[in-house]
């Protein structure tokens, strides 16, 4: 109990950076499930978000407006991006989805480059907004008050993310179309916009995400790429088209990334690995993914990791 | 045209194949002497990629395995031959086999699990992989030095005993026999019936499998011999570089590595040489001339070979003078 | 007379839909066995839980005295049953022969041969120049299976499904989008199989059924309805009332001029 009390700060810094990967979970997950598009570009969309915050808030003064409008930026930013994503994938749709994710791989490295040309390669930090700079005194412990808000901020999101998507009509339709694009078709709904809409949408959750999580992760070359396979892990563990399990994935992941590098951080990576290995062999669907395959065709998840064949 | 001479065009397509890639040869043999030895150590560096390169094709063109990760077995071998260089011994090619064992090993340990997957799944897979690889060389400083990576490489020997190479034509000329046989293998397989096999997983996996096939056995023998490959063009980058850092493990590695298959020509190996040459040299020639954009540059390229070049350079018109 | 393969109760269940509820039939070696009925009678979910792309949730499959029930597809071609696909399923970027190739690499266990060329396996590509004499495809053996017309696609198939010599051949609406002329020669094909080789067929086609089957089972609504001779299943008044309600169905049943 003495251990988990000397750790909880870590583990309150586990839940928080869960919450960022929620954010690019969820959009991978639902891009994913939507258009089997494994979206490349969406770390550098998230640190696209980061540089919106370095370039409004930046060595301060860390007000509140200044946040709020790097979060406008990063909606308007977001939305765009990901409405140009979907429209660039189509033509390639019957292609096959490995050339409409290599296309979203050019994108990033064209994107990661043109942020390290305007932005250079040196890790830029942001202050958190200055009322929540401090740290909470509770039960005796100190946590830095950004982290809580992020994790409040983060739960709110994830609640309004889930209410869109499991409760709404519009979510009704998405979930439709992961499962069966053609039924959706035949009922007259034009799935070309829903999938635009979900892009969009993930991608402006992923550059959000890079806004709230520059004061903690801040925002330098490479980290793209880091939150980009942490995203893919949670996925992985948490299940394809789930927005419950990209949740539970990145609380999952979360803890494990910042317990392992708090405790063990020459076996951070293994335990990260071991992770998604055991959810892997074991329920390779995802933890809360749809068993037999998001999609059922050839390509997506086995349907038996026990024997080889 | 009649059908005589298209008869003939038909029959000619190999023979003119074949004269392109003598001559290709020869020129590539004659490179130390007609070239300076900074373009020399380029061309080296080129060679080293491109191995990596048709390794990948293997996997990723001929088998329809498409990787993100190796970068991961790479690194290993970039490693591997490091470590052996510093402490053990200088003899290339021992470094090279060695290098490729350990390429293979880190591709055999995580492939019997990845490779149950398919399409965007292992895509995903191979990349988590590498990055965590990256991860680990970044992280486990007693033995990779850290983010610092390993430097003061001893030149590599070309026997035991034998003097060090210190001229980029002579390194140039092993790194090219190197290639030659490692890419050569990964050739001769990939015309063997296990090709046919991996090209037949490639295109219908299900089908393979109705017809008998346990399709999991060729698809991880495939993933381990891209390891191998990958490996090897490790060791050998190693030997011109003298230096291995976590940056080699890189996700960028293994993007561009991708890259060059995409624009070189899927499942055409050859091509994944030449996309490795345009690869290398945007990166490191045109780069400086563009202030530094080099990857924006590789990025737009990207961009347009996956719409422009479904196939890349190598193309269908080739293909159709295909031997069975 | 003995029975090849054996399917016991065999069922099938998608949450609370049950697609196929405890069949059970006998296919007889040697014999050519239709299985029949209307849309939704599952005859698609028996072909799968048979040659193996499907786990049942109930029931055995027994080929050949041996309980192949829990074995993976590619076990079960290995052990005898080649099978065809609904909508034709070939290797889109290789050459005809080079599809039939694989399955005779396959069978002369040369899968995994990484050394030889493989144009250099003689008799690899003598057994499949072999098949697709048989089907009528041997002009076609360089083009690439891509270019092949519906016809000659569904004649690939059956080729696929013979060249690894099986002792069951399963087939999955074969003569689906064929002219009359084309599946007259489908079932040319068939008869000429011999009686090495047993079949089971899954089909609309009635002609087809009627001329081709030793016995006929017709499925309706997850269940055997019928089991018998052609002659029996089509006096059969349930089958009858199965397949077009209370019409009567003389014209469905019954070839002309008789």
């Amino acid at each position: 109990m003495s251990w988990l009390g000397g750790n909880l700060v870590t583990i309150v810094d586990g839940v928080a950076f869960g919450v960022l990967l929620f954010t690019i979970a969820v959009g991978l997950s639902l891009v994913f499930g939507i258009m089997d598009v494994l979206n490349l570009a969406h770390g550098a969309l998230y640190l696209v978000g980061a540089y919106l915050a370095v370039r409004f808030v930046g060595d301060g003064p860390a007000t509140f407006g200044a946040f709020l409008a790097a979060g406008l930026a990063a909606v308007a930013v977001g939305a765009a991006a990901g409405a140009g994503l979907a429209v660039m994938t189509r033509p390639l749709a019957t292609r096959g989805h490995l050339d409409q994710a290599l296309l979203t791989l050019g994108v990033a490295l064209v994107v990661d480059d043109l942020l390290s040309a305007r932005f250079g390669n040196d890790v830029q930090s942001v202050p958190p907004p200055a009322f929540l700079a401090g740290s909470v005194s509770i039960a005796g412990r100190e946590y830095p008050s950004y982290r809580l808000a992020v994790i409040v901020a983060g739960l709110a999101l994830a609640v309004l993310v889930y209410l869109l998507v499991e409760r709404s009509r519009v979510g009704a339709l998405v979930r439709a179309t992961v499962a069966d694009a053609a039924m959706v078709r035949a009922m007259g709904v034009d799935t070309g916009r829903l999938v635009v809409a979900v892009f969009a949408f993930g991608v402006v959750l992923a550059c959000l995400g890079g806004v709230l999580g520059a004061p903690v992760l801040g925002a330098y070359p490479g980290l793209d790429e880091r939150v980009l396979i942490l995203g893919l892990v949670v996925v992985v563990v948490g299940g394809l088209g789930s927005v419950p399990g990209a949740f539970l994935g990145a609380m999952v992941i979360g803890q494990v990334e910042v317990l392992g590098v708090s405790l063990l951080p020459q076996y951070a990576s293994f335990l990260v690995f071991g992770t998604m290995a055991v959810v892997l062999l074991l329920r390779p669907e995802g933890i809360l993914g749809r068993a037999g395959g998001v999609r059922g065709t050839a390509g997506v998840v086995p349907r038996r990791m026990g024997k080889p064949g | 045209m009649s059908t005589a001479t298209e008869a003939r065009a038909a029959a000619a397509r190999p023979a003119l194949a074949r004269v392109a890639a003598g001559a290709a040869l020869v020129l590539a043999a004659l490179v130390p002497l007609l070239v300076s030895g900074n373009v020399a150590d380029m061309l080296t560096r080129v060679l080293a990629f491109a191995l990596l390169a048709i390794g990948l094709d293997l996997l990723t063109g001929v088998a329809g395995l498409p990787s993100l990760g190796q970068a991961a077995p790479f690194g290993v071998g970039a490693y591997a031959a490091a470590l052996l260089g510093k402490h053990v011994t200088t003899v290339g090619p021992v470094q090279l086999v060695a290098a490729a064992l350990a390429g293979a090993a880190l591709a055999a340990a995580v492939g019997w699990l990845l490779v149950r997957s398919r399409g965007t799944y292992f895509l995903m897979l191979t990349l988590a992989v590498g990055e965590i690889v990256h991860e680990l060389a970044d992280r486990w400083e007693g033995v990779t030095g850290g983010s610092n990576g390993l430097a003061g490489v001893p030149a590599i020997t070309l026997y035991p005993g034998g003097p060090p190479v210190r001229l980029a034509g002579v390194l140039y000329w092993y790194v090219l026999a190197a290639v030659l046989v490692c890419a050569g293998a990964l050739w001769v397989v990939a015309r063997s019936a296990f090709g046919r096999t991996l090209r037949g997983v490639r295109d219908n996996e299900e089908r393979m499998r109705s017809l008998g096939y346990r399709t999991f056995v060729p698809k991880y023998a495939v993933f381990c011999l891209a390891g191998a490959a990958a490996g090897a063009a490790g060791s050998l980058w190693v030997a011109q570089a003298r230096f291995v850092s976590p940056a080699d493990l890189g996700f960028e590695v293994s993007a561009l590595a991708l890259l060059a298959v995409v624009i070189g020509g899927r499942g055409s190996l050859w091509g994944a040489a030449l996309g490795a040459a345009v690869v290398v040299l945007v990166r490191e020639e045109l780069s400086p001339q563009l202030g530094g954009r080099g990857p924006l540059v590789l990025g737009l390229v990207f961009v347009a070979a996956v719409y422009l070049l479904p196939r890349g350079f190598a193309g269908t018109r080739l293909r159709r003078s295909n031997r069975s | 007379m003995t029975a090849l393969l054996e399917i016991h109760g065999l069922t099938r269940r998608y949450g609370s839909l049950v697609a196929l509820d405890g069949v059970s039939l006998s296919v007889t070696a040697g014999a050519r066995h239709a299985v029949i009925g209307p849309n939704g009678a599952g005859k698609s979910t028996l072909f799968g839980l048979v040659t193996g792309s499907l786990r049942p949730s109930a029931g055995r499959v027994v080929f050949d005295g041996r309980d192949v029930t829990g074995r993976p597809d590619h076990a079960r071609a290995r052990a005898g049953m080649g099978k065809t696909f609904q909508h034709s399923s070939l290797f889109t970027s290789l050459p005809v022969v080079d599809n039939v190739a694989l399955a005779t690499q396959r069978a002369a266990g040369l899968g995994m041969a990484m050394l030889r060329p493989a144009g250099r396996h003689a008799a690899v590509r003598e057994q499949a120049m072999g098949q697709l004499e048989r089907v009528g495809l041997a002009g076609r053996a360089a083009a690439p299976a891509a270019a092949l017309s519906h016809g000659e696609r569904r004649q690939l198939e059956v080729a696929l499904a013979l060249a690894g010599s099986p002792r069951l051949l399963l087939l999955d609406e074969p003569t689906a989008g064929m002219s009359a002329a084309d599946s007259a020669r489908f079932a040319e094909l068939i008869e000429s199989l011999g009686a090495g080789v047993t079949v089971l067929i899954i089909e609309h086609d009635l002609d087809v059924v009627f001329r081709l089957a030793t016995r006929v089972t017709v499925l309706h609504l997850g269940r055997v309805l019928a089991d018998g001779t052609p002659d029996q299943v089509r006096a059969d008044e349930t089958v009858q009332r199965a397949y077009l309600g209370d019409a009567a169905l003389d014209d469905l049943f019954f070839e002309e001029g008789r």
